[in-house]
């Protein structure tokens, strides 16, 4: 008798109609891959970077992505550290969608360094005191772990189940995956702390500095509390979002609603402190370096006010007030709108505090310097969304991702 | 990021660019090009796709005429000491230790072949006095026999900028030495190429902490200041103008702040 690869007691579409489902996010591969190529080939002249813009939608997208990836490691702290069970109803989900993150953003990080080959210095010729050394080693150590996580999942799939070495290894890794979730949250909050630590520290760029604790930044803490706050949310919209596609329920609502009080709890504190920081930095530390807040929100075709309103109040206080009332998190489109809403105010956060901070003129006589991304810098922005289609349609289709799909689905 | 290496001489080797005297003729750059074997492309108009180490700006006073000033304003790396000495903005960022303070001369260093690209450097650096290496350098033909054999040039891939060129240092140190001067070197045996080139006699260059060079006296005069000298990055590179408009456009001040070498006669 022959073992289908498909999970026992799962229904899932013909092979045909999941090959069609795949062609699109293969083609815009095909597309990066050629991006990619042309930018390693050719160096990053393909790109529209120029000396103004060292840093610009490539690091957007890695601050962006690993934030929004967060989800893996404030889930896996929820589920094996604090032991809230119902988490660990979406922590396969939350893994895959993590490895995805967090291995397009290396892959994107590979592609912004003019000299790939050399990549390797970061560790070999390791700077102790840069934050970009402490976010290489952290976010290539976690990606380990979540590789780590991720393999139980794969080798539940029945095929494998039947090899009796891997049967009894992927248990024993469910064992001992506390061990593995602890050091993933341990690194992941330094890593995203380092990630803020990134603009935070530049001391030269009164936009982006911050004052702070021994030699962490503010941007650090805020970095890493709104990774842990938004990540989940972002976990909780997609797991929806293949829902949707699938015509399926797959993870019952208390498991949202417990993920998405839980982030607008964080949310809310977090947008506090940010509130704070904002207004501390526009009173204090800006105009301490002859700058208004204004200054930085003025004489330029998009860097407006409006940046500040919709991050804070819009994408901030908004959603976090409606993720905390019981109402709100119980009607579904409320809950996913403030989702989608903290989410989009995650990455203008991001975005400001990369492009912004590049984009304002420091001396008097320079003017704002704008910039728009050349197709090598966009298709391979979009490829991570491509990878997590065909990566989580896969996971979906061959592994046990969903405990409660065969209950929600009988 | 090492302590002063005690066997060694500590010195402080800064400029002074006396921009009322700058007339905007660029030979600065042109030395500096010959000299650093920086490489440029047959089309130059994007300004921040170029590599040039030392960069004249033109400015205005942006009254109309006939009450128009122009000056203009030489902008090399600022060498900076840090907010803490020693700690540049763009040092303590790079992940490789691909860019250094040296302590003995207070230059900041730029390792080529250990930078791998990452342009943190650049990004901190608030004067754009960095600059990414998009291409890879081409010269016309036979230009290469002309590159200067103490200077590397630079691939693709790879932040550089000015060094105060270090390696005239480095060869008058060697000559001193040779000579049985230890390291007692001349203030006219070390000069940069874009001091020499100015037919001004815009930019002096020297020792700032000797009192024996020009430049420690010229730091101290009363409108002597230094680009965006509020966001505490100390440069090593001084400038000089009578004209209250052209320190304005040096910092950036709020409304009701007067600069500085203005201050005391206003109040």
């Amino acid at each position: 008798m022959t073992t289908s690869a498909i999970p026992e007691g799962v229904k899932r579409c013909s092979g045909s109609q999941f090959i069609l489902w795949l062609l699109p996010a293969f083609l815009v591969l095909l597309m990066a891959a050629y991006a990619m190529f042309r930018v390693w080939g050719f160096g990053l002249n393909q790109t529209n970077m120029n000396d103004a813009y060292g840093f610009a939608l490539w690091i957007w997208a890695d601050l962006a992505v690993i934030a929004l990836g967060g989800g893996a490691f404030f889930s896996g702290f929820l589920a094996y550290i604090i032991g809230v069970k119902q988490v660990k109803n979406i922590i396969n989900f939350a893994v895959v969608l993590g490895l995805v993150c967090y291995s397009m953003a290396l892959l994107l990080l590979g592609l912004d360094v003019g000299q790939p080959l050399r990549g390797w210095y970061i560790f070999w010729h390791a700077n102790i005191h840069s934050m970009l050394t402490e976010v290489a080693f952290c976010l290539t150590i976690y990606l380990g772990v979540l590789i780590v996580e991720f393999i139980p999942v794969i080798l539940e799939n029945p095929k494998i189940q039947r090899i009796r070495f891997f049967h009894h290894l992927s248990h024993n890794m469910h064992e001992i995956m506390a061990v593995f979730a602890a050091t993933g949250v341990f690194l992941s909050f330094f890593h995203q702390g380092s990630l803020g630590g990134v603009p935070g520290v530049l001391y030269g760029r009164p936009f982006a500095f911050r004052e702070g604790i021994f030699i962490w930044p503010w941007t650090f803490f805020l970095f890493t509390w709104s990774a842990a706050a938004v990540g989940p949310l972002f976990t909780a919209t997609m797991c929806r979002l293949t829902e949707i596609i699938t015509g399926k329920r797959l993870v019952k609502d208390e498991v949202y609603q417990l993920l998405a009080k839980i982030s607008g709890w964080m949310l809310l504190t977090y947008i506090i402190a940010k509130t704070m920081d904002t207004i501390y930095w526009a009173a204090v530390t800006a105009p301490s370096a002859g700058f208004s807040l204004m200054s930085f929100y003025t004489n330029n075709p998009l860097y407006g006010i409006w940046m500040l309103v919709a991050e804070i109040a819009i994408c901030g206080f908004l959603p976090a007030l409606i993720l905390i009332t019981r109402k709100g998190r119980e009607n579904r489109k409320l809950l996913f709108a403030a989702a989608i809403l903290a989410i989009i105010g995650l990455c203008i956060n991001r975005w400001a505090m990369v492009l912004q901070t590049l984009a304002a003129p420091l001396k008097p006589f320079d003017e704002w310097f704008m910039y728009s991304p050349a197709w090598t810098e966009v298709i391979t922005t979009i490829m991570p969304v491509a990878v997590g289609i065909i990566v989580i349609s896969l996971a979906y289709r061959y592994l046990p991702m969903f405990p409660q799909e065969k209950e929600l689905n009988p | 990021m090492q302590n002063v290496p005690s066997h060694t001489k500590a010195r402080h080797f800064g400029m002074v660019i006396d921009v009322d005297k700058c007339t905007g003729c660029a030979s600065c750059m042109v030395a500096c090009y010959s000299e650093n074997n920086v490489s440029f492309r047959d089309e130059e108009s994007a300004k921040m796709l170029s590599l040039n180490w030392i960069t004249v700006y033109k400015l205005t006073n942006g009254k109309p005429f006939p009450d128009t000033e122009v000056c203009y304003l030489p902008q090399p790396c600022m060498q900076c000491d840090g907010k803490e000495f020693g700690k540049p903005p763009c040092v303590s960022v790079c992940p490789a230790v691909a860019t250094d303070f040296d302590w003995p001369t207070g230059i900041v260093s730029q390792i080529y072949t250990r930078c791998f690209g990452c342009r943190y450097c650049m990004a901190a650096c608030p004067y754009h006095a960095r600059q990414f290496n998009w291409w890879d350098p081409v010269w016309p033909a036979d230009m290469e026999k002309y590159l200067s054999p103490n200077v590397s040039a630079r691939t693709r891939g790879v932040v550089e900028k000015c060094t105060f060129c270090y390696h005239r240092f480095q060869l008058a140190r060697q000559k001193a030495y040779h000579e049985g001067r230890s390291e007692d070197i001349k203030e006219e045996e070390y000069q940069t190429a874009c001091t020499q080139a100015c037919p001004s006699g815009a930019i002096t260059f020297g020792d700032l902490d000797n009192p024996e060079h020009e430049v420690y006296k010229l730091k101290q005069d009363r409108y002597a200041f230094r680009l965006l000298e509020r966001l505490n990055t100390n440069p090593s590179v001084y400038y000089i103008s009578k004209r209250k408009w052209v320190h304005r456009m040096a910092d950036n001040y709020l409304e009701g702040e007067v600069p500085r070498a203005f201050a005391e006669k206003e109040a």
